[in-house]
């Protein structure tokens, strides 16, 4: 009798449980760790992703992007689109109703009126707000009434959602950040540390560069949630300790950001504390080519469009070289579950990604021979393929980096069995990156045949960065160097389709335009790229509800979180 | 007592040459005898490995990767299945070659400067300055920038591997060969007040006789100490600026760069550090123990003791 009375009580026991846990604060603590320590809880004075993810626990913005990238209303009530009214068919203005019933952590009521000062704060010309680039071609942001708010461009916007969109540009309350505008923001301490917000935490101790303490809004939108009644934010270290913190030794329960080689991570994961997590936004690790000689005699005229490169101007050689590299083994040794290879430029969000390109995901050295016999390159007796007195011999640089130098040899030795001769180079990631327009090494100035470095596009809408292949986009020394057209490349019938792309607001034919654009960089072969790379971040085996995401605040639903 | 003078007695009887002196003296020097028996060892492994172990360094068989110590693979693979041997016999070769040739050209350098600023004496000050000027330069930064003036030209004209190798072995060398010329300096300002010296002049010995017969055989001593210190100052630096991801390209293996590749997989493959880390520090110990034997040996008035 005794043992079925006891199983009966913890099965009593347990219903108590499940149904404590609906319940606002039932779940305790919450324990997070970011390796790099927030210094300040306004996303408007600082660029960091540590302070934009942090105060995201606390203020909120109108609308955010879901885990595939696509918009959710959050403070609004929907999402205004031309179909619905909600965007001017000018493509001049649009305008966003507050959802009703939503109350700042204080008790007082949300309104339009706060999501306007917002505005006027980030936008003060005195203020060096840190998310200007959300706010820019805004006109005017005005309070319509209590709850409608209207925003006003000076250009036709076919992609409106830049103010009050995503973590980066949360709405802050009028009354507490009222005397801060201008240059008094960086004094506003108080505001700026523990500001009043809509979210599921409160702040209750801000230790800049060190430990939040926040306890669960007693105010929030949704009776039963947060699950945990406080939470401690913990920053500092660096990400191998964040990831001991939560995969082996269990102290915290979410560990953000675990750049870590695969096989590291992997052994952690082993200890079976908890798991990893990995969200693929829009980085890609790919092979620029130079369609430009950037042969040293030709001076100034170097890697410059005066000049086309002797041999990488022909696209069965491009074509041959992205057939030839296996990119599974590629990520099996540098990425594992952290990478995906990939045959696009713009492999997300999902909606946008191209299914066109998908046969470069196996490898062919066959076809690739095929490919180069057929346009006259013939193998020579030292086994380099020549035409015309031209050998294939190509110089490949990147950064130095462990991975890449592993991505270099493994592609050289492939493109060894193609009659392919290369030579590997490596430069100091902060003179490559550095942009210093005195240093030859620059990836703009690009004076190599090929070179590898990863790039990626903020937010969800590929236009701007399709603009980057724009013609006479590229660097040169008329402009310093400072262009980002790497490759070079310029094609009427692409510069045509980005115009077509910046008047059109319909989403399915943005879709359509970007699967177009980025088609056709993949089957000219401007660019061949390699993996697609996520985002890591690990939890541990109790806390449930987590929706990693790259498009927004990793935070971003830390309402639903619970312990399992 | 007795036998003291017997073994005189015999010395005197047998025809002695110096350098059988120098090497009677060296062999006393037990760590002297082994360090040059295990530099000996490492030269010969790096010039005729390559014939004995054929695999090539550079070839990745991905399926072995990771791979622990093997009858294929004697010191393992590493995380692209190239083998580690081999790879440290052709690396060996590099640094070797580096070293040695880095080492000649410091030395000439160095002698020259320190013989001239010693024995002429409007030459001294110049020299000397020159000489502090080189020694307050930072070594690295003047490297870094060194490479990248001159590598494209170089890379043009003689290729990557050779053109490299050149820019090596010429920025370590110049910028290795003060230590030299200020002993050099110093023992040759000493010599040339000594009374063999002056009888040498006051017979009209001309300047260049007088250092090649009778300075420079007195001062090789301190010259061939700092060679075999140069060699393992050369094979550091090499390692060092491979070490920091420059130098030669990147599947072009030497023991710093094999050492810079393995630091990434020091706790799942210790090997990968410790062989490259070794095969340096025991070959950089016993050139030092080389030099320290070598420098007994030399001296005269330590010969004998």
């Amino acid at each position: 009798m005794k043992p079925r009375f006891i199983a009966l009580l913890a099965a009593a026991l347990l219903v108590v449980a499940t149904h404590a846990s609906a319940q606002r604060g039932a779940d305790g603590h919450l324990n997070i760790i970011y390796w790099q320590a927030p210094s300040i809880l306004n996303p408007f004075l600082s660029g960091g992703t540590k302070d934009i993810e942090s105060a995201s626990l606390v203020i909120e913005p109108l609308a955010r992007y879901d885990e595939q990238g696509n918009m959710v209303p959050w403070l609004a009530e929907e999402i205004p689109t031309v179909a619905n009214g909600g965007v001017a068919d000018d493509l001049m203005s649009i305008t966003w109703r507050v959802a009703e019933g939503i109350t700042w952590s204080d008790g007082t009521p949300l309104t339009a009126a706060d999501v306007a000062f917002t505005a006027e704060y980030c936008m003060h010309p005195e203020g060096g707000c840190a998310q200007l680039s959300s706010f820019e071609h805004v006109e005017s942001v005005t309070a319509i009434d209590d709850r409608t708010v209207e925003i006003k461009y000076s250009t036709p916007k076919p992609f409106p959602y830049g103010p009050f969109v995503g973590a980066t540009s949360p709405i802050i309350q009028k009354a507490q950040f009222q005397n801060c505008l201008g240059t008094s923001a960086p004094g506003c301490t108080d505001a700026n540390f523990m500001p009043i917000g809509t979210g599921p935490f409160v702040v209750t101790e801000f230790r800049p560069n060190d430990v939040i303490s926040m306890v669960a809004n007693d105010n929030y939108r949704d009776p039963d949630k947060p699950a945990f009644a406080s939470l401690t934010f913990k920053g500092g270290g660096d990400a191998t300790a964040a990831g001991r913190a939560v995969l082996e030794t269990g102290e915290f329960d979410y560990a953000w950001n675990l750049q870590l080689n695969p096989d590291v991570l992997t052994n952690m994961e082993a200890a079976g504390n908890g798991k990893i997590l990995a969200s693929f936004g829009t980085a890609v690790e790919r092979i620029m080519v130079n369609l430009t000689n950037p042969d040293p005699d030709l001076g100034d005229e170097r890697s410059t469009r005066a000049h086309p490169h002797p041999f990488m101007s022909d696209l069965a050689v491009r074509q041959a070289l992205s057939m030839a590299i296996d990119r599974d083994i590629l990520n099996e040794i540098g990425y594992g579950s952290t990478g995906r290879p990939t045959c696009n430029v713009v492999p997300a969000p999902a909606i946008y990604a191209s299914d066109a390109n998908d046969a470069c995901l196996v490898q062919d050295v066959a076809g690739a021979n095929a490919k180069l016999d057929e346009a006259g390159w013939v193998i020579g007796s030292d086994g380099i393929r020549a035409k015309d007195g031209v050998r294939l011999s190509i110089l490949y640089q990147t950064s130095t980096n462990a991975v890449r130098q592993d991505f270099q040899a493994l592609i050289k030795q492939w493109w060894s069995e193609i009659g392919v001769e290369t030579e590997l180079r490596n430069v100091d990631a902060s003179v490559f990156f550095g942009g210093d327009p005195g240093s030859p090494d620059t990836f703009q100035k690009h004076f190599a045949d090929l070179e590898m470095y990863t790039n990626l596009f903020d937010g969800t809408d590929p236009e701007n960065y399709l603009n980057t292949w724009r013609c006479d986009n590229e660097p040169n020394p008329g402009n310093g160097w400072q262009g980002v057209n790497i490759p070079r490349y310029c094609d009427p019938a692409y510069d045509a389709m980005l115009e077509e792309m910046a008047g059109t607001a319909d989403l399915d034919e943005r879709v359509r335009l970007t699967k177009a654009m980025n088609d056709k960089l993949m089957q000219e072969v401007v660019m061949i790229p390699l993996i697609h790379r996520g985002r890591v971040s690990a939890h541990s085996n109790s806390l449930g509800g987590i929706k990693m995401n790259v498009w927004d605040s990793e935070l971003w639903n830390a309402a639903d979180w619970f312990r399992q | 007592m007795t036998d003291i003078t017997q073994s005189k007695l015999e010395q005197q009887s047998k025809p002695r040459s110096q350098w059988l002196d120098v090497w009677d003296q060296f062999s006393t020097h037990k760590g002297a005898l082994a360090g040059a028996g295990f530099f000996l060892f490492v030269l010969l492994a790096v010039i005729f490995g390559p014939y004995v172990w054929a695999i090539d360094p550079q070839y990745i068989d991905i399926r072995a990767r990771n791979e622990g110590m093997s009858l294929a693979h004697p010191l393992g693979t590493d995380q692209l299945g190239r083998d580690t041997l081999a790879r440290l016999i052709r690396g060996g070769q590099t640094s070797m070659a580096v070293g040695l040739t880095a080492m000649l050209l410091s030395l000439v350098v160095g002698t020259l400067i320190g013989v001239l600023a010693g024995y002429v004496r409007w030459l001294d000050g110049p020299l000397m300055r020159l000489t502090d000027l080189f020694l307050a330069l930072p070594l690295l930064p003047l490297l870094l920038v060194i490479i990248m003036l001159f590598r494209e030209t170089l890379r043009s004209a003689l290729g990557p591997e050779a053109g490299i190798f050149l820019l090596m072995v010429f920025v370590i060398g110049i910028t290795s060969w003060m230590q030299t010329a200020r002993i050099v300096r110093g023992d040759v300002l000493s010599l040339k007040e000594r009374e063999f010296v002056l009888a040498a002049v006051s017979i009209g010995t001309p300047g260049r006789r007088i250092i090649l017969r009778h300075i420079l055989p007195n001062v090789l001593s301190p010259i061939m100490v700092s060679a075999t210190l140069g060699i393992a100052n050369a094979i550091i630096t090499e390692s060092a600026l491979s070490f920091l991801g420059l130098g030669f390209p990147s599947d072009f293996p030497t023991w710093g760069r094999l050492l810079f590749d393995a630091i990434d997989y020091l706790q799942q493959d210790p090997g990968r550090v410790l062989w490259p880390g070794l095969a340096i520090s025991l070959t950089v110990l016993s050139v030092n123990y080389m030099g320290d034997g070598l420098r007994d040996a030399l001296d005269p008035r330590i010969r004998g003791r």
